[in-house]
């Protein structure tokens, strides 16, 4: 029995998609007849057979996808035995379709009845979808915060070894061709470490025109942003809790920061943005009840208050993370802020760069927006979602004044905070920007 | 610095200990008049006579036992154990006795005995004169087991054997003897201890572990892979017990693979033993599970193609290394 194994076809190519069996479970075949027709990353393209026989087994249905390397099926003697084994060698290299995320064979649910039996019961990693990892590539991906789930093993067997792990951490850093200002522009939907792209960035992927639809394929970003966000959504119960704050002391407070720090031996620019870091980190400080991360049977609360700043690139999103942000003075922040910035516009962040965060900003406010709701970036436990600064007519002491104010969402997740912290910490941030000097302090 | 040969470097490490102390003899079979089987006491009997360099009856138990003896006596005899597949007559001896009277009595007797043994295969001596019974030895608490694999540090170790108030098997090897390596200048005092490995070549992607003979084959492998841009690190472990597991632990945390390259059987022996004990230390280190070369699974063969290839080569050590290093690592 022949294992037919998914080819390699492009320097890119990491997987392909079965777009159709041209040959069917029981077909004869001749070598150099075509077998099946193949999606890699960039183009479709047929596979021919390389040995005669009989197409005994389909491994991999239409519409599934295979690493490079897994066997997709099996041509033998029409008589031959399928021995168990064979079936799952090739797929010991890599679960036969890799759905981010998914532990169980994603195509378990799609193969044929006559194929499921077999397909299930290949020892590896049909199991439970057990991954194979080496020791310190699994101990690299924990400290990084990596989901290794996604990817592809090189070593010996499909083994995910240290290098597959440094390859990712280091392909997270996606090519940046144009970034809007870092520092008080992000995304809503900040997307943690883990769901930045750990199979090639893909930038160069082409659009197929179907005539009604203009079909997009999905980067290796796009997907994993779709994945960790939708988890996030479906396993975080979110709510949201609203304030408004006045930021005319604030902006006050800025401008004599700044005229200060123009003079500075390094001189930098503090942003809003950099404040709101700055008051977050401290009311984290205050109430480390909204530091936490929920773990299912407990609940972790971190000593450290490492920030995410969310930033919008072209093809998504990075998160880089301001470390013991509550420990930094202003201009400090600014200055990390920028760094991290630049370092995300050149591709250079370093795996500490965005790892480890333990609350999020969201900021908006760049792009007119009066006020939006963001999504947990998992494992945190809350994100704070920043609107534009917008002069308001307010009533003070019965007079109608116009006052600057903006209006930040918190999204916390219900399982580790409840609504009364949740209020008591938004309040807290609302205070130290109200009353800015307590940044400083 | 000269270049001697192994046997020459023992040689001079057992002259300058009989000279040093006269409580140092030698005995062991056609080792005075002949000079040993392997010619490493050539001329010690001439220089020291008769009550220092003994001759034996071919009775491995008797003159373990009258070695064991004398050095509860007060004397630190020296025995030459003709190879260590003779030393299987000896066994309760060296494991019942030499290993265990200093814990029986309470501390009471120090026992600094040195058993001076090769083992080894490659000179066509068939299946009974050609194994590797290090790890039988190393098995055992309140024994020290050491394999030097070149002539410095036989040299400073066989003077720290006959130092040491311990018994101590000194595991040399047939193919060993005539080596060459540098060795300081006579009059130039230096010992090596007897339970530290060393880094003999330093290298980044692999740890190569070995001692005696295939410490060379492990070097030239490391030569060969060096020029296709893999740098193994090639550890000699020296000493078989105590082992140096610290040293192996801090290169497995920089390299992440490991090989072990030993000329014995592959079953429960030091190989075996040690990948143990790497797993125990530094799993969360290891990226590839550790390869093992080893002798062939069988008794030695005669044949001299056979031996052959029983035997571990070079480039089966080359191609372990290449098993666990991944292509992409290899700078070409």
């Amino acid at each position: 029995m022949k294992k037919v194994e998914m080819p390699k076809m492009g320097d890119t190519m990491e997987e392909g998609k079965i777009l159709h069996w041209i040959k069917k479970e029981g077909d004869p075949v001749k070598k150099g007849e075509m077998l099946a027709e193949v999606e890699t990353d960039k183009v479709n393209i047929e596979i021919e057979a390389f040995a005669s026989g009989t197409l005994r087994k389909i491994l991999v249905s239409e519409g599934n996808s295979a690493p490079i390397g897994a066997a997709i099926a099996l041509i033998g003697a029409a008589d031959e035995p399928l021995s168990e084994n064979t079936g799952g060698n090739g797929a010991t290299k890599t679960p036969a379709t890799r759905e981010p995320g998914e532990h169980s064979p994603g195509n378990a649910q799609s193969v044929p009845a006559q194929v499921l039996s077999s397909t299930v019961a290949a020892p590896t990693p049909g199991k439970g979808g057990r991954i194979f990892i080496s020791p310190i590539a699994r101990r690299i991906a924990q400290e990084h915060r990596l989901d290794y789930a996604t990817l592809q093993g090189t070593g010996p067997n499909g083994r995910i070894i240290k290098m597959d792990v440094e390859a990712a951490l280091s392909r997270l850093q996606p090519v940046v061709t144009a970034m809007p200002e870092a520092v008080g522009v992000a995304g809503a939907q900040p997307v943690p470490p883990q769901a930045l792209p750990i199979s090639s960035t893909e930038p160069i992927m082409a659009s197929i025109d179907t005539g009604e639809v203009v079909e997009i394929p999905l980067t290796a970003m796009r997907r994993t942003i779709a994945r960790r966000l939708s988890q996030s959504m479906q396993t975080a119960p979110h709510f949201y809790v609203t304030s408004v704050i006045d930021t005319d002391k604030l902006a006050a407070l800025r401008q004599q920061i700044n005229e200060y720090a123009a003079t500075d031996p390094s001189p930098v620019k503090v942003s809003f943005n950099d404040l709101i870091v700055k008051a977050v980190a401290r009311a984290l400080v205050r109430i480390p009840q909204v530091n936490v991360s929920f773990a299912e049977d407990r609940i972790l609360q971190k000593k450290q208050v490492h920030i995410g700043v969310a930033v919008a690139l072209e093809q998504g999103l990075i998160v880089p993370v301001l470390r013991n942000a509550d420990q930094r003075g202003i201009l400090d922040i600014a200055r990390e802020a920028r760094r991290l910035s630049e370092a995300a516009r050149e591709g250079k962040l370093r795996p500490e760069d965005f790892s480890g965060g333990t609350f999020t900003v969201s900021n908006l406010g760049m792009f007119d927006v009066d006020s939006f709701t963001a999504v947990i970036n998992a494992p945190e436990s809350a994100i704070l979602a920043v609107g534009s600064i917008t002069p308001t007519p307010v009533v003070v002491d019965g007079q109608v004044v116009v006052r600057n104010r903006m209006k930040v969402t918190l999204s916390a997740d219900h399982r580790a905070i409840d609504g009364a912290m949740a209020a008591r910490f938004l309040q807290e941030v609302k205070r130290l920007l109200e009353e800015p000097f307590g940044l400083i302090l | 610095m000269r270049t001697i040969t192994y046997r020459d470097a023992l040689r001079e490490a057992i002259r300058e200990e009989m000279l040093r102390d006269e409580r140092v003899f030698i005995l062991g079979e056609d080792i005075a008049g002949y000079g040993g089987t392997y010619a490493v006491t050539k001329g010690l009997f001439e220089e020291f006579g008769e009550k220092r360099v003994r001759d034996t009856p071919l009775a491995e138990e008797v003159i373990t036992g009258a070695a064991i003896g004398a050095a509860l006596g007060g004397l630190r005899p020296i025995l030459e154990l003709m190879t260590i597949n003779f030393s299987l007559l000896a066994t309760d001896l060296i494991v019942n006795s030499a290993a265990k009277l200093h814990y029986m009595f309470g501390g009471q007797p120090q026992l600094p005995l040195v058993i001076r043994t090769p083992g080894g295969g490659g000179a066509q001596r068939g299946a009974q004169h050609s194994q590797m019974f290090e790890s039988w030895y190393a098995h055992i608490p309140g024994l020290k087991v050491v394999m030097p694999g070149t002539p410095y540090d036989v040299k400073g170790m066989f003077k720290s054997a006959v130092r040491d108030p311990d018994p101590v098997l000194f595991i040399e090897h047939e193919l060993l003897y005539n080596v060459k390596g540098e060795v300081p200048d006579e009059d130039v005092e230096y010992t090596v201890p007897l339970n530290l490995a060393e880094v003999k070549r330093p290298g980044r992607e692999v740890t190569i572990i070995t001692f005696s003979r295939m410490l060379h084959l492990s070097l030239q492998a490391a030569d060969d892979l060096s020029k296709e841009g893999i740098e193994a690190e090639v550890i000699d472990l020296r000493s078989i017990r105590p082992i140096d597991i610290d040293l192996i632990v801090d290169s497995v945390k920089k390299t992440n693979r490991v090989v072990i390259a030993e000329e014995g059987w592959k079953y429960y022996g030091t190989g075996q033993g040690l990948a143990a004990l790497i797993y125990e230390h530094a799993f969360d280190h290891m990226d590839a599970p550790i390869q093992h070369v080893t002798g062939a699974d069988v008794p030695m063969p005669y044949s001299k193609a056979l031996e052959r290839a029983a035997l571990p080569r070079k480039s089966d050590i080359i191609e372990a290394v290449k098993a666990i290093v991944p292509a992409a690592l290899v700078r070409g």
